[in-house]
């Protein structure tokens, strides 16, 4: 009985048309791939990107060397350096990130008690060296001035589930 | 011995003990801010609460005197809610700046917040800010954290012996100030920083620069001066951070001194990192095998009297020892490790603090002999001011008056009144021989004279005559009689005492540090080895000169070849304080660039020179010294030493006594590289000079 069923089957292409069929129905649904450089799909405002230093709106960098991140920081890509600034305020010398070293699980921005550090929107930052991927605080505080709307959007749009 | 119950814990205490100490021997730990074991009673936090049954109301432990058959409850709901009460009080003024607060993460109100806190506020108005206080070059205020303690004002008027800090005003304009925005003027000062439970005071050359977290914490001991403190060195990574005190109660308690603290920024500069050797006139960096042949070429051909060694301040026995076998190697008795020329050696008791620090608490009258153990052993002056805080006892001083933040009795200038008490015609050696525990200190600045050894036997005669040995003995009542001994020497250096228990004198018919210098400009002797010893003045003429230490001091200077050393935090070392108390110290980083440590480079050296020691291990060097200097097998403990004949009696010349240590932040190459101490230089010790040289005060 089995092998009348089969030959039937082969004989009648009932596969491939079925086959067939099921690429004629996606044919006319919605397409779901885009066109990736030039089209980018939807990112939550909890999304872990590339890092940024913040600044306040009056141009004050934001991080105040409480070295919080640099602690907590698992993978131990952040290095941190301070000492008093001219005007006796608390700020670092030095604030490097390895990008290589980096898991992105997000604590820095966790654990940062005045939003300095941050994790941005932007996942677009490969690079053709290694080194390239160093970042040092110039970096990120370029980062920061370069993302400050979406960073600050995505943060009050996260507001209320803190 | 009154009998209570805490937690459920019966405990007995000894008498006049107080509720918290009760709690402490139960097991019970209660909250503090303001109580300190080695302040008074203050009583002023109101942290330490604890219910006690019977009371109305919950009692502040610290300042209850513990009472037989007294039931305390330190976790009980009455206890539990006065100390969150307490704690809501505390932090209403208390910023919340912790992320940019130097104290954060070694902070006694986060942490008892943590463990005795609400989790949040419920106060809403505007917090007080306060000015914050000029308190000098090593303290930062920021007052607005204060919670006013008061362990500050306490220490600093009861152990410092300073009044320059006190609190002002009440209710909520009480400040702790310095009343005339004066720097704290006290060799201690920098203690209040480790007092302060808060972040109010801290240390300001290491503002900001590291969290605790990050530090790597090695226990070592102190080469700042002979006591030898106990130290913890804070480092990160290459750099030495910060040094802290670490309790020893014989020794430094739990304080040290504001140079031992702060001196280690002066690891960082003016280091040798390399070897050098003189060419052309002109020191020019070498590699070490290039370094060892141009000491094996000058070595050729000496005999041992050509060839001389001195041993600086702050060597470690190991490389003293390694050096001593390679001089004996040539035969050379040509040592020496007293720099100032202090004529002290012979049997132990006669160069060593006999009494040890602890005892001084023991002493009822104490002769000071050419010395200001201010600058020269600050902890053993504030366990003086200690004794002298503790009931009444006669001080004397023989020497220039200085300020020591006790009462004493200045005696005279100079040798003559020793003279006078050695033979009994002054009246203070009728106060010596009424006293059951007499005491003497006797300074560099007597010894280390022409006339020294006649100081010395001087002293030596005070100390037998006004009763000052003391054999372990049981009186009529058959109680026990402690041993006494009251001769004591105050060394300024923190090797002295190592250099003479290993016999770094010179031999028979060696030559010491003067006819050291002497033979070298007369060209008897070719060589003279420098072992860190950078506190010897004079160019030694034509003599090829070795230099091994870790700073381009002095000494650095006129060599013809540099041997790049360690420097205390760099090496393990044994090191010998004024009592005779080996202490081993740790290495807490690596010697910079192609510095080693000391003992290595002497095992190295000789090689080179074809003297090859009998070591390679720093434990086969430690146990050759045990075997020739048994005293050294023992770590952190004091035998007492045998009574013996030294000092020669003979004529003293009438020059007053001058004291060793002219600035006190500046005594040794590493803190005169120091940044921090040149800062107190010029805010402690410059304005005074600067008024004694014009005869005007402030």
């Amino acid at each position: 009985m089995a092998s009348v069923e089969y030959r039937a089957k082969s004989m009648l292409l009932t596969e491939l048309v079925s086959g067939m069929a099921l690429t004629l129905k996606y044919f006319f649904r919605p397409k779901v791939t885009i066109n990736y450089p030039y089209e980018k799909g939807p990112i939550s405002p909890r999304f872990r990107g590339e890092h940024a230093l913040r600044r306040y709106p009056n141009g004050e960098e934001r991080c105040i060397a409480c070295k919080l991140c640099e602690a907590i920081c698992p993978a131990q890509a952040i290095t941190i350096e301070a000492e008093p600034r001219d005007d006796g305020s608390r700020r670092t010398t030095r604030y490097d990130i390895d990008m290589t070293k980096c898991i992105y699980c997000g604590f820095c921005q966790e654990a940062c008690p005045v939003d300095a550090i941050v994790e941005g929107p932007n996942f677009e930052f490969a690079t053709e060296t290694r080194e390239e991927l160093f970042y040092n605080k110039d970096k990120l505080l370029a980062n920061g001035d370069r993302w400050e709307v979406e960073i600050s959007r995505n943060l009050t749009a996260d507001a209320p589930y803190r | 011995m009154p009998k209570l119950t805490v937690d459920g814990v019966e405990v007995e205490v000894p008498p006049g003990s107080t509720v918290l100490q009760a709690c402490e021997a139960a097991g019970a730990e209660v909250p503090r801010f303001c109580f300190h074991d080695r302040l008074s009673v203050a009583g002023n936090c109101r942290m330490c609460l604890v219910e006690m049954e019977k009371a109305p109301k919950p009692v502040a432990s610290c300042a209850f005197p513990a009472g037989d058959g007294m039931v305390i409850h330190t976790k009980s709901e009455v206890a539990r809610k006065a100390q969150k009460g307490t704690m809501e009080f505390l932090l209403i003024n208390h910023p919340l700046d912790c992320p940019i607060c130097d104290q954060g993460g070694e902070c006694d109100l986060q942490d008892q917040a943590m463990g005795y806190g609400y989790h949040s506020t419920r106060y809403d108005e505007n917090k007080r800010a306060v000015t914050d206080k000029y308190m000098g070059p090593l303290v930062k205020t920021i007052m607005t954290r204060c919670i006013h303690c008061t362990r500050c004002v306490r220490f600093s008027t009861e152990i410092a012996g300073v009044t320059d800090m006190g609190m002002l005003n009440r209710g909520e304009d009480a400040e702790i100030t310095t009343y005339l925005e004066k720097a704290l003027d006290s060799e201690l000062s920098a203690n209040v920083i480790d007092l302060c439970p808060v972040g109010a005071l801290t240390s300001k050359p290491y503002a900001f620069v590291a969290r605790p977290w990050e530090l790597k914490k090695t226990e070592t001991v102190d080469v700042m001066d002979a006591v030898g403190s106990n130290i913890r060195v804070d480092a990160r990574g290459a750099e030495v951070l910060r040094v802290l005190p670490r309790l020893h109660e014989d020794v430094n308690e739990e304080w040290i001194s504001d140079k031992t603290r702060y001196a280690c920024d002066g690891l960082k500069r003016q280091r040798l990192d390399r070897p050098y050797v003189r060419r052309d006139g002109k020191l020019q960096p070498a590699s070490w095998p290039e370094a060892f042949a141009a000491v094996a070429g000058a070595m050729k051909g000496l005999k041992g009297d050509q060839m001389a060694a001195i041993a600086g301040d702050t060597v470690d026995a190991e490389a003293m020892y390694s050096l001593k076998r390679l001089m004996g190697e040539f035969g050379s008795t040509n040592l020496d490790c007293r720099q100032d020329g202090a004529k002290i050696g012979g049997p132990r008791a006669g160069y060593l603090f006999n009494t040890t620090i602890a005892g001084i608490e023991d002493a009822d009258a104490i002769l000071l002999i050419g010395t200001n153990p201010r600058w020269e052993g600050s902890l053993v002056n504030a366990r003086i001011r200690k004794r002298w805080m503790q009931g009444p006892v006669s001080i004397g001083l023989i020497g220039a008056p200085v300020d020591l933040t006790y009462d004493y009795e200045h005696l005279g200038a100079g040798p003559k009144t020793l003279s006078e008490i050695a033979d009994g015609s002054h009246a203070f050696a009728k106060v010596l021989k009424a006293a059951k525990r007499p005491m003497l200190i006797v300074g560099m600045g007597a010894l280390a004279r022409e006339d020294g050894a006649a100081v010395l036997a001087a002293a030596r005669r005070i100390a037998d005559d006004s009763g000052m040995l003391i054999a372990a003995a049981k009186d009529d009542d058959g109680n026990e009689i402690a041993a006494w001994n009251g001769f004591n020497v105050l060394h300024t250096a923190a090797s002295r005492v190592a250099g003479l228990d290993l016999g770094f004198v010179p031999g028979a018919d060696g030559r010491d540090v003067a006819g050291i210098v002497e033979g070298a400009s007369s060209g008897a002797v070719k060589l003279v080895y420098l072992l860190g010893a950078d506190e010897v003045d004079s160019d030694f003429g034509d003599a090829f000169v070795v230099y091994q230490g870790h700073h381009g001091d002095n000494g650095a200077h006129g060599a013809d070849v540099i041997l790049p050393g360690a420097a205390y935090t760099e090496k393990d070392g044994l090191y010998v304080n004024t009592e005779g108390r080996v202490q081993m110290g740790v290495a807490a980083t690596f010697p910079p660039g192609e510095a080693r440590e000391d003992w290595k480079i002497l095992r190295a050296l000789s090689e080179a020179v074809g003297k090859t020691l009998p070591f390679t291990t720093l434990e086969d060097v430690r146990a050759a010294m045990r075997k020739d200097h048994p005293s050294f097998a023992a770590i952190d403990t004091i035998e007492a030493a045998a009574w013996g004949e030294f000092g020669v009696a003979g004529a003293t010349d009438d020059a007053p006594f001058a004291y060793p240590v002219d600035n006190f932040y500046m005594t040794d190459p590493i803190s005169r590289a120091s940044k921090t101490m040149a800062e107190c230089t010029e805010a402690f010790v410059l304005p005074k000079r600067e008024a004694a040289a014009t005869g005007t005060n402030g």
